[in-house]
């Protein structure tokens, strides 16, 4: 197989206006073949808007959208190499099945047989074999949505748009299409580009997630650069939750800086370069998950921060606590952990006394305004 | 649901009975023996025979037939493209002036559009020789122009609760938009239009004041006739016509109702 | 929608041309047909009316038949009440017809269909019919009469025919289906869980509705009301079959002009002034059309 092009979906200087009210501001993104990529905003930052110019359904005020080299803005839906499932999966309610998903092939003046072998196809595919001359009204949602996709799939498109595949699906069952989505991109290697306000489904379906907002992106990267390395306070809290602490530069160095925290009332450290200078307002963010807490003092190992708190509030989730931590100085921090011991009785309790730490390294400094 | 006040339940039966009595008491005496229709003479059918023998009936009621098929499905088709055209096109230019012309026929007062209409008709006959005669054509342009309005109505709403992903789905599989009205819109607002269809029959068999100014000599409607009677009285042979297209509009409604019920239900 | 190729735009020209030709032709051109007619004068000739252009090209224009409608106190009688009738009758198909909605759209399903059955079913039976209906029941020896009668409320047949009171009853007869449809309509769209909140925080059940129902209800009522009262208003066939020769309405007095005097252009401009008279509710009732038939733009 040929190398994979990197720039296979170009989306250049993009801006889509409403009247006054600008939905798309500007941006540029390049996907590669065969990537399964996420666009993740709340409601209304331009995500869906974003995607329905890729399908053809609004045309760009400004900017040029480029499919395998191809300049497909001015396109119609029906004439470019993209295909879309809808979030209300949009299946043709007075036809079957079959007639479904053989819909786009008989636009394409393929012969009666060869349509029926790859109807016959996709239908092993997405295993609706035993469905094939039912309606729709006689399917469960997850029926219907496997037959959005067959229909959208049999066209070979170069590219499959996907609006919120996971939004109407119960958890089991979002856990289960999760990967057999995974695994018809990696078994067809069709380029996915999915659009979704939910982070989990972002997580773990793409290989690199577009955090939009407002009309714009704000970090483009692979899930784990997206949650270690935020680089706005916006991303940082958008995706999962975060402990943020507004300091000052101290000290910069190569390998590490050191910020003073009014919140906290003690300098903290964190590893990696940073272009900051001194004095420079920044942010030190921490995840929950990177916070431990004891009831003994620990060692002050490897600069490591060492915190005294009380414990405000806890949640039990069955597999891991949540802790809401008052610290000395009145500010309040999220600590997750996972319940590794199998106890009647609980590790901490309300109004413990507790010591919290966490090392240089797991903190990530924000540069962005505020 | 919830439990009705009495109120409500007794506006509803006085409100049912003020709409049926006058309906019953046509039927009732149009099995009226005597030949003053409202003074009772005894049980009698013979006002039915005699509609079967009155040819004027039979032939007002053949053309009213024939002009009501033709125009309701002109009107049919004219009224969804309008519909099609104010839902899905988005703006264009002379929206606003299209939009009042479609709505405006629901409300009109009969005579101005029969007024109009005839106006119009003598205009062109002074200009271009047509139409010679007025009659069958005349009549079916008028009814076909205000039944469209209710088609138009009936589509649109159907139109705006449909939802339009579909029609972008059929886009996105590579159906161009013309394909995509036939293929996926029409079957869908199938509903909408045989309903505004028999909608725009009803309009056109039932329509007496358009007819009388757009018809002309030798073209009787089946309003025109019995109007021409009535005006007289109530007499016991137009009893007995009333109560029969009480019973055919009954019968037919009902089974259509009941078809509904069954297809709910399914 | 989306991009279109230049095929799609020529359709899309077709689609929108067809319907509107249609309906400049054979709807707007003919008002403006009737408006140059009302401004002619009546010969004895075939058409009875002057032609609008001389012979030698002047504008030949009479303001006449407007001066003569707006001195003459039967006519200004006659369009004050048509308008006072058909309100009259607005009202009443509204009192009618709200609590009759209003009861349909809260009946459990099962019953619902039925009743709506029977409200439309007058509907589809002929208009004319239904008025003749009437002249059979309030004959003086119509079923009305004869019942008082036997009762012996009265001893002598009242005369209910051929007065404006006939033409009111008719009026509201014919035209309540159209009140209670859209009413229905929009009442049962509404939740039914909002009158419940009112009443749960301490409103009385005709507070509840005035606060609640009412407001709501708006559309559906200004529906109903413009589809009764602005055709109401030019009525022909009731005030012709009810009416008695006083009772003149403005629909019959157009007919009358027309058909029997023979006075094209007077009618057309009693068919003008009508038409002014309907603008106000016309354009009220465009503006409160409901927003769903309308397009996103």
């Amino acid at each position: 197989m040929a190398e994979p092009k990197q720039d296979f979906i170009r989306i250049r200087n993009v801006s889509k206006h409403f009247g006054d009210f600008v939905a798309v501001d500007n941006v540029d993104l390049t996907i590669g073949q065969g990537e399964l990529f996420a666009i993740l905003g709340g409601s209304g930052c331009g995500k869906s808007t974003l995607l329905r110019m890729m399908a053809g359904f609004e045309t760009p005020t400004s900017g040029t959208i480029e499919i395998d080299g191809v300049d497909v803005t001015q396109q119609p839906p029906y004439e470019r190499p993209v295909n879309m499932m809808f979030q209300s999966y949009a299946i043709f309610p007075h036809m079957t099945v079959e007639k479904n998903i053989a819909y786009g092939l008989r636009k394409d003046g393929i012969a009666d047989d060869k349509i029926a072998q790859r109807v016959d196809d996709m239908l092993g595919l997405v295993q609706l074999g035993d469905f094939r001359k039912r309606k729709p009204d006689q399917l469960s949602g997850g029926q219907r949505q496997r037959v959005a996709l067959a229909r959208a799939l049999i066209k070979e498109p170069k590219v499959l748009l996907l609006d919120e595949p996971l939004a109407a699906l119960d958890k089991k069952l979002r856990e289960k299409t999760q990967f057999e989505l995974m695994n018809i991109q990696d078994k067809l290697g069709i380029t996915f580009v999915v659009v979704t306000h939910d982070q989990e489904e972002a997580m773990t379906l793409s290989t690199r997630i577009a955090v939009m907002d407002e009309g714009r992106f704000l970090q483009v990267g692979t899930s784990k650069e997206i949650y270690e390395y935020p680089e706005s306070r916006f991303v940082a809290d958008f995706i999962g939750t975060i402990n943020m602490f507004e300091g000052i530069v101290t000290h910069a160095g190569d390998e590490a800086i050191s910020v003073a925290c009014d919140d906290l009332g003690t300098e903290l450290h964190a590893l990696g370069s940073y272009d900051v200078e001194l004095g420079q307002h920044v942010c030190v963010a921490v995840r929950p998950e990177k916070i431990f807490i004891s009831v003994e003092q620990p060692d002050d190992a490897q600069g490591d921060v060492c915190l005294r708190g009380v414990v405000d509030d806890l949640g039990y989730f069955g597999n891991r606590s949540l802790y809401r931590i008052r610290l000395e100085s009145g500010r309040m921090i999220q600590v997750s952990r996972q319940n590794q011991r199998r106890s009647a009785k609980r590790f901490v309790e309300w109004e413990d006394k507790i010591w919290v730490t966490w090392r240089p390294r797991s903190a990530v400094v924000i540069l962005d305004e505020a | 649901m919830r439990r009705q006040s009495r109120f409500i339940i007794s506006v509803l039966a006085f409100g049912y009975a003020f709409l049926y009595i006058p309906l019953v008491s046509v039927v009732v005496y149009s099995f009226n023996d005597s030949k003053l229709a409202t003074v009772w003479g005894g049980f009698s059918t013979r006002w039915y025979g005699e509609l079967f023998r009155n040819d004027q009936i039979l032939d007002a009621t053949f053309l009213s037939l024939q002009i009501a098929a033709t125009s309701a499905t002109f009107a049919t088709i004219l009224g969804t493209i309008a519909g099609l055209v104010l839902v899905r096109f988005g703006r264009f230019r002379g929206r606003t002036l299209f939009s009042g012309m479609i709505t405006s026929p629901l409300v009109m007062p009969e005579v101005i559009t029969g007024l109009s209409l005839l106006l119009l008709f003598v205009s062109m006959q002074q200009l271009f020789g047509w139409p010679a005669q007025r009659g069958f054509s005349t009549i079916m342009i008028a009814h076909t122009t205000f039944a469209m309005a209710y088609v138009a109505v009936i589509v649109r709403s159907r139109l705006s609760a449909m939802d339009e992903s579909l029609e972008e789905a059929a886009m996105d599989l590579g159906g161009r938009p013309l394909r995509v009205v036939f293929d996926i819109t029409l079957p869908l607002i199938a509903p909408a239009m045989i309903s505004g269809w028999l909608l725009a029959f009803t309009l056109s068999l039932d329509d007496l004041v358009i007819a009388s100014f757009v018809s002309g000599p030798g073209s009787s409607t089946l309003p025109m006739y019995i109007f021409s009677k009535v005006k007289l009285g109530v007499t016991p042979d137009i009893n007995a016509l009333a109560s029969l297209i009480i019973l055919i509009v009954s019968v037919a409604l009902l089974i259509a109702w009941a078809v509904m019920r069954k297809n709910q239900s399914r | 929608m989306g991009t279109v190729t230049r095929s799609d735009t020529t359709w899309r020209r077709i689609s929108i041309a067809v319907p509107y030709l249609w309906l400049f032709v054979f709807f707007l051109l003919p008002f403006a047909i009737i408006l140059k007619i009302s401004l002619a004068d009546p010969v004895i000739a075939q058409p009875p009316f002057t032609p609008m252009f001389d012979a030698d090209g002047g504008l030949s224009i009479s303001l006449d038949n407007f001066l003569f409608l707006l001195t003459d106190k039967l006519y200004a009688v006659t369009y004050l009440k048509s308008v006072l009738m058909a309100a009259a009758a607005t009202i009443l198909c509204l009192t009618l017809g709200f609590p009759m909605a209003y009861g349909i759209a809260r009946s459990s399903s099962s019953v619902r269909s039925l009743l709506l059955l029977l409200i439309v079913l007058p509907f589809w039976i002929s208009f004319l019919l239904r008025v003749y209906a009437w002249m059979g029941l309030l004959n003086n020896y119509g079923a009305i009469n004869n019942t008082l009668l036997w009762l012996g409320v009265i001893d002598q047949p009242l005369q209910l025919m051929y007065t404006d009171f006939a033409i009111f009853i008719g009026l509201t007869y014919s035209y309540l289906p159209f009140m209670v449809l859209p009413l229905y309509a929009t009442l049962e769209r509404m939740d039914m869980d909002l009158i419940e909140a009112a009443q749960d925080l301490g409103a009385s059940r005709t507070r509840a509705f005035w606060d609640v129902t009412w407001p709501l209800a708006r559309a559906g009522v200004i529906a109903g009301c413009m589809l009764v009262f602005i055709p109401a208003m030019g009525e022909y066939v009731i005030p012709y079959l009810l009416g008695g020769p006083e009772s003149l309405l403005i629909g019959r007095v157009l007919f009358d002009e027309f058909f029997v005097n023979r006075d094209w252009p007077l009618a057309s401009s009693v068919a003008i002034v009508l038409l002014l008279l309907m603008v106000v509710p016309i354009v009220f009732m465009q503006r409160n059309q409901a927003p769903e038939l309308e397009a996103p733009e």
